[in-house]
């Protein structure tokens, strides 16, 4: 019975964010304006350069798979109000995983290599926050601090992996060798090709979409109807109440940080398996800090996880576009995505209130 | 509305007077629950007067609006007669309103003296407002047994004292009308009598007192009028001489209730846990319970009686396996672990040992959860909702739900309601079925009727009595004595975590389990 009264569940779970991302937009059309360009021009720009081709939507969608991976990670822990910062060295390790496993191992056919790669990414990115995990559970040390460090720690690690190990020799450049021909993962085009779709080919979209949407799918049936699931969301939303149930916190803390690791780990099948075919040293391009606002946009639902990622995928192509074609500067971009996670997360309540004060008036009428 | 009666003054002079408050058509709303319906009600100058109703019945609000925290969406506020407009708790203060809260608002590590001039400092140096209030207090102290040491700080005041301090405050800013808001939930019996002769006091010097309360039996004790109410509505001023506390209490739920609960005398069967000095240190190295030795046998209701905070809650949560203490039990004969493996909750709930938390809200119930997830707190391990290793199976548990809520008359019936959007009698009949529902040989039951209004206590009382009679061992912790009273086979009175004495109820009265609950054996 808060003052604001209730807003209806679809409401809460569309029309807010969507009324914040376009007050996001709005203001950002200002700053286009006020810059010397036309929001316009740069809204067209941005759409069509998106979503006008089968190029454009072949790389919103690449970006997309990242951020539901990343975003799922970070929505998975929220449900047990574990704030996991760490997506980005989650990721970082997962792409060691699939590198290890994609250069030590000849494999006779791509399938086979991807299910290995998948395996190699979940496993290293959920040891990586399973450290963080165990010291929140056993220790008290607060999970968004430790995480925090673990993605320095990771980045330092993969540097001298990187370096010192996996850098072919006489090569100047910190980067693994290029995986074998045998391990590449069939792209988009190819698969729509089978049924007759014609799909631009140069985008890296590629079969790892398939396996984000599918997780999607998995994230939600393990949190709406399993066992673990169930005691993962009653610890987050009351530790006393958990306990009181026989939930034990050290251990869901511990289970909760695996599988979000897990999820953060699977980005690099997408992006070191499906686009680079090597281990380089920025794998991940910040898409572990993009999935907390995903998350974040996404309600923590892995449903609203899919479409915030479509659009930052969205924002991360029309952005490259608008860099690419205008004179606007590339880091306007990032006031963009900023601002949309400004109002879809900081400034919620701003929209959520008066649309619940609507509601209200509507219902007393 | 329509049925609003005056109170019939009576003829000495302060009749004449106009009305320290008069309230005109209040109307309070938020979003579609009208909290608060055309209220209208005069408080006579140098009155006690009682404010009473079940939870829920807009009391709360109502004073909240005159205390400046709410707005009334419509209606008059009327302070000596002089339409006033409140709309913030300092324009209460400048009014001469004063507020005692249930949860006192103190600096727990700030004195007396400093939380007295809290607010009110009057000047940038503290020196003369804290000599000011040294003054005052000694005053205060003689006329109306407020004595509180000034220097001592509040953490290491009793509550009782707490209170006084509050009181304080609100005269040092020189209150002329004092709401106190339940203000003996957290006094020992002879604490609260104390503070009805410092309110007996207030009143011969011209203060004009709102008393908020559920408990009839201070209305009787203490007030001049009383005004009931219902549903947000108020439903009748009378005189308090001139009415009874079933016509109150009839008044309050709109319908005849049952004050006394029915029941058989037990007939006990074996003994079912048996404790032996059970010791528990707190994380502060506070020892919280100091080797408590007792019995509870299948067939009766143990009741736990004593003033919240002295180790009833270690108890309940000790034996619910919610955190380790030293000493032994046994459970139906077998070794009890008190820590360790084999003292976790779920391992409790495996042995038939249920527990309907004291605090539901945080502990009983997951508040953003639907109904028939919390059906399945605790029992989400149960072989009936979990048919495969991997999928819980949803379905059943809300048909279970909607089995549970029809048996324990839960309203709205609707398993798909988060347990927020009930009322408390409602939750607590939700918590109350999942547990008395998997028949447990022991129930350990805290609080059961905190916040619950009178319809749903009859309701939960009746409960427990049955349970107790198809053989169920019962142990109850209740800061209501009359509550351990009606229910209760056996009476153990705990006091800083001792237990002070054991009674039978009908050999015993409110008197006697006072003088123990307040240590005075």
């Amino acid at each position: 019975m808060s003052a604001g009264g209730r807003i209806p569940n679809w409401a809460d779970v569309t029309l807010v964010p969507l009324v914040s991302v376009v007050l996001a937009f709005i203001l950002s059309g200002i700053l286009i304006w006020a810059i010397g360009e036309s929001p316009w021009a740069a809204v067209k720009l941005m759409v069509e350069g998106a979503f006008g081709s089968s190029y454009g939507w072949g790389y919103t969608l690449y970006y997309a798979t990242n951020f539901i991976f990343t975003g799922l990670a970070v929505a998975v822990a929220f449900q047990a109000r574990l704030f996991n910062i760490g997506g980005e060295g989650q990721a970082l390790l997962g792409g060691l995983g699939v590198a290890l496993v994609c250069l030590y191992i000849p494999w006779p056919h791509w399938s086979l290599a991807l299910l290995a790669a998948c395996a190699g990414a979940a496993a290293f990115g959920a040891l990586w926050a399973l450290i963080p995990g165990y010291l929140q559970a056993r220790r008290g040390s607060h999970i968004v601090i430790t995480t925090i460090m673990f993605n320095f720690i990771a980045a330092s690690l993969l540097g001298y992996v990187l370096v010192n190990v996996l850098r072919p020799q006489g090569s100047q450049d910190p980067s693994s060798p290029r995986f074998a021909a045998e391990v590449a993962l069939p792209k988009l085009h190819e698969m729509l090709a089978l049924v007759g779709i014609p799909f631009s080919r140069v985008p890296p979209v590629n079969i790892s979409l398939l396996i984000a949407v599918g997780m999607c799918f998995a994230v939600w049936f393990l949190l709406w109807r399993t066992r673990l699931g169930y005691q993962i969301r009653a610890f987050g939303e009351s530790e006393p109440a958990a306990e009181y149930a026989g939930i034990s916190p050290a251990r869901i803390t511990i289970y909760v940080m695996l599988i979000s690791g897990a999820l953060a780990g699977l980005m690099a099948v997408n992006s070191v398996m499906g686009e680079q075919q090597r281990l380089v040293l920025n794998a991940v391009e910040g898409a572990g800090f993009i999935g907390i606002a995903v998350a974040l946009m996404g309600r923590n639902h892995p449903f609203g996880v899919f479409l915030a990622a479509i659009l930052f995928g969205f924002l991360y192509q029309g952005g490259a576009e608008l860099a690419l074609w205008t004179s606007i500067p590339r880091e306007l971009i990032v006031v963009i995505q900023a601002l949309v996670i400004l109002f879809t997360g900081a400034l919620d309540n701003m929209v959520r209130i008066p649309i619940a004060r609507l509601f209200a008036l509507r219902g007393a009428r | 509305m329509s049925q609003t009666q005056t109170p019939q003054m009576r003829q000495d002079t302060a009749a004449s007077d106009i009305p320290a408050i008069e309230l005109r058509g209040i109307c309070k709303a938020f979003g579609p629950v009208q909290a608060n319906k055309n209220i209208s009600i005069r408080v006579r100058r140098g009155t006690i007067h009682g404010i009473v109703g079940e939870n829920g019945a807009g009391k709360s609000t109502l004073m909240s609006i005159l205390y400046g925290f709410y707005r009334a969406d419509a209606g008059e506020i009327l302070i000596n007669g002089r339409p006033t407009d409140i709309p913030d708790s300092l324009s209460a203060i400048r009014a001469g309103i004063g507020m005692v809260f249930q949860h006192f608002k103190l600096v727990e590590n700030f004195t007396v003296l400093e939380n007295v001039i809290l607010g009110a400092e009057g000047s940038a140096l503290l020196r003369p407002s804290l000599a000011k209030a040294r003054g005052l207090l000694k005053d205060l102290a003689r006329e109306f047994e407020l004595n509180v040491d000034p220097d001592a700080l509040i953490e290491n005041l009793s509550v009782g004292h707490q209170q006084r301090v509050e009181i304080l405050k609100a005269l040092y800013r020189e209150a002329d009308i004092l709401i106190l808001d339940e203000p003996t939930g957290v006094l020992t019996p002879s604490e609260a009598d104390h503070l009805f002769r410092i309110l007996r006091g207030l009143k011969e010097q011209g203060k004009t007192i709102i008393l908020i309360t559920h408990k009839l039996r201070e209305i009787m004790d203490v007030t001049d009028d009383v005004s009931v109410m219902r549903r947000g509505e108020m439903v009748a001023t009378r005189v308090t001489a001139q009415t009874s506390p079933t016509e109150l209490a009839e008044l309050m739920v709109g319908r005849k209730v049952l004050l006394r609960v029915e029941k058989t005398p037990a007939t006990p069967g074996d003994d079912v846990l048996r404790v032996q000095s059970l010791r528990l240190v707190d994380g502060q190295g506070v020892e919280r319970l100091r080797g408590l030795d007792f019995t509870l046998r299948a067939g009766e209701i143990l009741g736990i009686a004593g003033v919240a905070g002295n180790g009833q809650s270690e108890l309940l949560e000790v034996l619910a396996g919610l955190r380790p203490a030293t000493g032994q039990a046994w459970l139906r004969g077998a070794v009890l672990p008190l820590s360790g493996p084999g003292a976790d909750a779920q391992t409790r709930r495996a042995q038939a040992v249920a527990h309907v938390p004291e605090d539901r809200h945080r502990r009983g119930l997951v508040l953003n959860f639907h109904a028939w997830e919390n059906t399945a707190l605790g029992y989400h391990n149960d072989p009936a909702y979990n048919p495969t290793p991997w999928k819980m199976d949803n379905d059943a548990i809300i048909r279970d739900t909607s089995a549970k809520m029809a048996a324990f008359d839960v309203r709205p019936p609707d398993p798909q309601l988060k347990a927020s959007g009930f009322s408390g009698g409602n939750q607590q009949k939700i918590v109350l079925a999942r547990e008395i529902e998997h028949a447990p040989d022991v129930l350990l039951v805290g609080q059961p009727t905190r916040g619950v209004d009178i319809g749903a206590i009859e309701f939960i009382h009746q409960r427990l009595i049955r349970l107790r009679d198809a053989g169920a061992a019962i142990l109850l912790v209740s800061v209501e004595l009359d509550e351990i009273m009606a229910l209760s086979d056996r009476i153990v009175v705990m006091f800083d975590g001792r237990i002070m004495g054991e009674r039978l109820p009908e050999k015993t009265n409110a008197q006697e389990l006072g003088l123990l609950m307040a240590g005075m054996a």
